[in-house]
């Protein structure tokens, strides 16, 4: 850690409080034992400093929410291109080609956000609706006739996969390829473990469909995907970048939701007095699923890189390090939400980081938020209960949040 | 602190006082408005702060970027001339007096 022990205090501009050093903690936060339960070592975070440091990984890491908010919202000063994982890509050559907007700054950035932002605005997500309100409905339909069924499986992953892959206008064939090729990626912010090294060996067949899937010809007409493309045709985006902003689609917008809605159910099995709160008002079913998006935050950390030596809560970072921020630990900081620990459906939810905050906040978010209310929405109205029925086994990812399997039985209302 | 009134879609008023310096959409979560609803926090990306503002007003306070313009269009309530999003009016001295009509849904 010599590159922090050799600065000196007030490398930056003038501070009443004496700097700090950044507390170094001996926990892995990429580690099984913290994925299986990492709240305990989220408070240890939170109360041993504003700013710690993993030796483990050479990564310095923020817990609170208002360093978090801070760190989002500094993009100058906590960059993304230089990769949104521990691997620095000023020192490392990325996996994949870079993001042309997860990995982008300012002023690159906002050309290809402005034509996501577009192709998922709130214009485009009111036609979507009565879609998805019927593949919901479709989806409940069959579970109620089964009553048991695993909600990761059978609920979680296939709501999703029946209505994004067709609003974005992706062939039938292949797509079971999009959830192991999206783990690919959520593994490979983490360090160089077992997760990320298994990941990245069987990650080749997966990246050859997700490629193949982002050229124009592979796309249908009218859906996302295409639409992204026809912005190459009036000069706002190369004919080669529009493949590649696609593909941020193809990472972040299907497993994500998986997760999202997996947590919304697993939150209301779990919380049975909120599940009939639910129940009793169907119109609660979008907060529910933003307040299990604070609870559970299914994308759990991002890195940036500092640009230049910065003070951070009276803590100085030098130039070209590497800050984890902890997205699910800033949703449950005590100094910033009443009752953090406690799932409220009716929680003024607005301002959590689940979906990240500033110039990168997730460009999907109502799109995700869509389907979430849309199932919410329709199990609560059909389903009188909700029960946890066998072993509850946790998904293992170094970015990701959820479960591999929530065996649930449900009785019709 | 300048004072500001808010109107619900089915007519309830109220008026609070909100500091120079925070959004109206901040001023509104802050006393429990739940017609704001401002999913995105204030990130102008989710057009459920919408409100109504006399159109003359709106402009004076701070004028529209193309952004909240496109967003609006996909405001969930109609758009009128005077629709604007919350979080991207500053409140300053010159609100004082201000009327906010809400819309009757944000999502
Ligand atoms: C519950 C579901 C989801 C969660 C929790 C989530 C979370 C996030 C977070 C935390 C970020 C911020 C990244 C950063 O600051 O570096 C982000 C960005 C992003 N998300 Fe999502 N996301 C979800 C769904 C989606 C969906 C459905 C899509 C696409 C349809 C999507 C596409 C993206 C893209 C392209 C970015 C990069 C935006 C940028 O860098 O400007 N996400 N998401
Ligand atoms: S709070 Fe989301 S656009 Fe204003």
């Amino acid at each position: 850690m010599s590159a922090k022990e050799s600065l000196s205090a007030g490398s930056s501009g003038v501070h009443q409080v004496p700097l700090q050093e950044a507390v170094p903690l001996q926990i892995d936060p990429f580690s099984m034992d913290f994925f299986a339960d990492p709240h305990p070592a989220h408070h240890v975070m939170r109360e041993a400093a504003p700013v710690v440091y993993f030796p483990m990984w050479k990564t310095y890491g923020v817990a609170r929410y208002e360093e978090v908010h801070a760190v989002l919202h500094d993009p100058q000063t906590y960059c993304s291109s230089r990769g949104v994982g521990l691997s620095d890509f000023a020192k490392e050559k990325p996996w994949r080609p870079a993001s042309l907007i997860l990995e982008a700054d300012p002023p690159a950035h906002g050309r290809t956000r402005a034509v996501l932002s577009r192709v998922l605005s709130p214009a485009v997500m009111k036609p979507l609706r009565e879609s998805f309100v019927v593949a919901a409905d479709a989806c409940v339909d069959q579970l109620l006739q089964r009553q048991s069924f695993d909600g990761i499986k059978d609920l979680a992953e296939a709501f999703p996969l029946s209505v994004f892959p067709d609003a974005l206008g992706l062939k039938k064939d292949g797509r079971e390829h999009l959830i192991p090729y999206a783990a690919l990626v959520f593994n490979s912010f983490g360090p160089p473990n077992a997760l990320r090294q298994r990941a990245q060996e069987l990650s080749a067949p997966h990246q050859a469909y997700v490629q193949a899937q982002c050229q124009r010809e592979n796309l249908a007409e009218g859906g996302i995907g295409a639409k992204i493309h026809a912005c190459a045709d009036t000069g706002e985006i190369t004919p080669a970048e529009a493949p590649l902003l696609v593909r941020s689609l193809l990472s972040a917008g299907l497993d994500t939701t998986v997760y999202g809605i997996g947590a919304a159910l697993y939150c209301l099995a779990r919380y049975p007095a909120e599940w009939q709160r639910l129940r009793a008002d169907l119109s609660l079913a979008r907060n529910a699923f933003e307040e299990a998006v604070r609870f559970e935050s299914p994308v759990q950390t991002f890195f940036r890189t500092t640009t230049k030596d910065v003070v951070l809560g009276n803590t100085a970072i030098p130039e070209g390090e590497k800050v984890l921020m902890f997205l699910a630990s800033a949703n449950r900081d005590p100094r910033r939400w009443d009752n953090p620990d406690q799932f409220d459906i009716t929680r003024r939810a607005s301002g959590h980081v689940g979906f990240g905050s500033g110039i990168h906040m997730c460009v999907g978010q109502l799109l995700a938020r869509l389907e979430g209310e849309v199932m919410l929405h329709a199990l609560a109205r059909r389903v009188a209960t909700l029960e946890i029925t066998g072993p509850v086994t946790r998904a293992f990812n170094n970015t990701l949040r959820g479960l591999e399997a929530l065996p649930l039985t449900i009785k019709a209302a | 602190m300048p004072k500001i009134t808010f109107l619900t879609s089915d007519g309830q008023r109220s008026t609070f006082e909100i500091a120079a310096g925070t959004t109206l959409m901040q001023g509104a979560l802050q006393h429990g408005i739940d017609a704001i609803v401002a999913e995105c926090g204030g990130n102008s990306m989710c057009a459920t702060c919408h409100v109504y503002i006399d159109d003359a007003v709106a402009r004076e306070l701070s004028p529209m970027s193309a952004d909240e313009d496109a967003l609006l269009d996909g405001a969930a309530a109609d758009r009128e001339p005077g629709s604007r999003l919350s979080c991207q009016i500053r409140v300053t001295s010159a609100c004082e007096g201000l009327l906010v009509r809400l819309p009757d849904r944000q999502t």
